[in-house]
């Protein structure tokens, strides 16, 4: 903390500092001036003092002892009784991160040993389960508890969350008790010999690629985006140990009460889709979605939306893709009538095959698109159902 | 029943400029507008007052334009703003941030219920919300779908997660970052801009917060930092085809690629 100094031994108790303070903060006791609550190093005092012995200490800009440091922690989020799958792949870039040089741990709440015993097969070097009942659903601060409790066990130099609702909602508690940093959403990440985590993320709408690093302080945090890194494959042995935790009762005390926990029918994640047919502003009428929709069902994939067909309240926000959508990785994806924008790519380039219809040619969408077809979507459609069906495709 | 609600000036495009030197984003000279997700959340403190009464505040942080952006809020129906502004308060992280606003919020005499959007169109971390309510030691409640209850006491809301919706009742004082979507923003009103002008607003600066070492915020107080900013890459590889048989080749690539 940044504060006066006074060097007793230049002091003459001239009194020059008491009068000057614009705050009233300073009074002459024992021919001393003693520095009250009510400071708020403002500096005039320092500059008032004839002699000299008053002086500004800064707090210095301490760098944390990054050797005290080491190895990845990623939270293992369950989530409605299941792993969420953005662990695998937390996992996964850990492991290529740690190239060996540092150990990768893994944390999580479950009753289900089988949960944590499966992470041994995926890279985990060791896994922290915390088996209370009162952490069966998510409550934010009691999670945190549990993250710190682990983090202070292990003192990883870097720890993983998946970008998930849960995992942004988590990692900011906990990173802010820690007083370190926090780089939200990462779709990057490489690791530095100093254990300094190289974070890259879009901002701006994915307008900008921001390159960010926590060099001071440590654990380092990110979220990752799911989808984004590649998942860790499955070893039949299981490589790593598991260790059973336990927080202190008072550490289980919460004012919040959880009143249900509704899980979400999967259908409807489209993050979760294989195969997607994406339509955008190229359809006329709402009515016209059931067709794609129709041909989704045939390829066994799910139907996705552009923003703007959202905002007009075509489809619901959960089939939106993009940045303020969901960010969706699927096998194949085909756009019908989308032309873009940066917001949407951001949200599906990552899809293995990305097929575009439009009108346009100029349509920015071609420029990511693996395959590109120049025409109205109402004459390819019927058309490309017509000769995948001549094959026996659909 | 005091309620408050956070928002935050965004560059009304998302065309934005960087400064080459320190890497801080450059704000100045382009036109701003509220970030789209607070309108939602401004929405769902004028439902509560008007359910249980007490009084709408609005926090914002940023340089003195974003007066603009409460004088707004007071419009839509807040009963006043309250703009935390200083020079070195800028080029802040999330924890710089969450900092400074929960040293507002504390100087302001705390709140029953704070409020806050998903995320802002600029940042886009959604992680500022919990971040502050961690600062105040208080519970959160973020990605927020539906108030399912709300008395002078505690709260009861939807949390919208991966795989499931969870519903959970939070006591006073709490924070919630809500959807969009919750509830329909209402417009400004004419009538009140011109009843209230501008309306009441008050600024807070460091020397009114109880923790004044600048480098608690802003830039020096942000542990990350932004190295290098750079535009994204696009795609290479691609066929388009075009023409009469357009769908045809595009079904025959589709096999020949082994992609159905």
């Amino acid at each position: 903390m940044a504060g006066i100094v006074l060097d007793k031994t230049l002091c003459a108790g001239c009194g020059a500092c008491e009068s000057s303070c614009p705050f009233g903060a300073i009074t002459m006791e024992k021919g001393f001036p003693v520095i009250g609550a009510g400071c708020r190093v403002c500096g005039v005092c320092v500059k008032s003092c004839p002699c000299g012995a008053l002086s500004l200490e800064k707090e210095e800009k301490k760098e944390v002892d990054k050797s005290l440091w080491k190895g990845i922690l990623v939270f293992a989020e369950i989530e409605a009784g299941a792993l969420h799958p953005v662990t695998l792949e937390l996992l996964g870039k850990a492991r290529e991160l740690s190239a060996g040089r540092h150990p990768v741990y893994a944390v999580m709440a479950s009753e289900d040993p089988s949960h944590a015993e499966e992470l041994t097969h995926y890279g985990a070097d060791r896994v922290l389960v915390y088996p209370h009942p009162q952490l069966r659903h998510f409550i934010c601060e009691l999670y945190a508890n549990m993250l710190e409790d682990a983090i202070d066990r292990l003192k990883p130099a870097v720890v993983l969350v998946g970008a998930t609702p849960l995992g942004r909602s988590l990692a900011p508690r906990t990173a802010v008790r820690l007083r370190t940093g926090l780089t939200a959403d990462c779709t990057s990440l490489e690791l530095r010999e100093n254990s300094d985590l190289v974070q890259i993320r879009p901002a701006f709408g994915g307008n900008i690629m921001a390159q960010i690093l926590t060099t001071r302080t440590r654990p380092q945090f990110a979220t990752v985006r799911y989808k984004v890194m590649e998942a860790a494959k499955r070893s039949e042995a299981a490589e790593g140990s598991v260790e059973i935790c336990s927080l202190p009762e008072e550490k289980l005390r919460t004012s919040v009460t959880v009143v249900s926990a509704v899980p979400k029918p999967p259908a409807a994640d489209i993050s979760q889709a294989e195969i997607l047919v994406a339509c955008g502003r190229g359809l006329k009428k709402k009515e016209d979605l059931a067709l794609f929709e129709a041909f989704a069902q045939r390829l066994g994939g799910q139907l996705a939306v552009t923003r703007p067909l959202a905002e007009e309240g075509w489809a619901p926000q959960s089939k939106q893709i993009g940045l303020s959508g969901r960010t969706v990785r699927p096998r194949v994806i085909f756009t019908f009538g989308v032309s873009g924008a940066i917001q949407f790519q951001a949200g599906m380039n990552g899809s293995d095959t990305i097929i575009a219809v439009n009108t346009d040619p100029e349509a920015p969408i071609f420029r990511i698109a693996h395959i590109g077809v120049v025409g109205d979507l109402y004459e390819v459609l019927p058309r490309l159902e017509a000769a995948l069906e001549r094959e026996g495709i659909i | 029943m005091k309620i408050l609600v956070c928002i935050k000036q965004v560059p009304a495009t998302q065309q934005v400029e960087v400064d080459p030197v320190t890497g801080v984003l450059k704000r100045g000279g382009v036109s701003s507008k509220i970030n789209p997700y607070d309108l939602y959340a401004i929405e769902t403190a004028l439902k509560l007052k008007e359910e249980l009464g007490g009084t709408v505040t609005a926090l914002s942080m940023g340089p003195d334009q974003a007066y603009a952006a409460l004088s707004e809020a007071i419009w839509m129906g807040a009963d006043s703003g309250v703009l935390m502004t200083y020079r070195k308060f800028a080029g802040a992280d999330v924890l710089a941030t969450s900092r400074t606003l929960s040293e507002g919020i504390r100087a302001l005499g705390g709140f029953d219920l704070i409020i806050m959007g998903r995320q802002t169109t600029d940042g886009d971390t959604a992680q500022v919300g919990p971040a502050v309510a961690q600062w105040l030691d208080i519970p959160h409640a973020a990605w927020v779908g539906r108030i399912e209850a709300a008395d002078e006491t505690a709260i009861t809301v939807s949390q919208e997660l991966a795989r499931s919706v969870e519903t959970v009742r939070m006591p006073y004082p709490c924070l919630i970052t809500v959807e969009k979507d919750i509830y329909e923003p209402r417009l400004p009103s004419y009538r009140r801009k011109l009843e209230v002008g501008k309306g009441e607003l008050k600024a807070l600066t460091l020397a009114d917060l109880s923790d004044t070492d600048p480098d608690h915020y802003g830039l020096a107080g942000s542990p990350t930092q932004v190295e290098r900013i750079f535009p994204p890459e696009t795609h290479v590889e691609r066929v388009t085809v075009a023409g009469e048989n357009a769908a045809e080749e595009l079904a025959r690539l589709l096999i020949s690629r082994r992609v159905l």
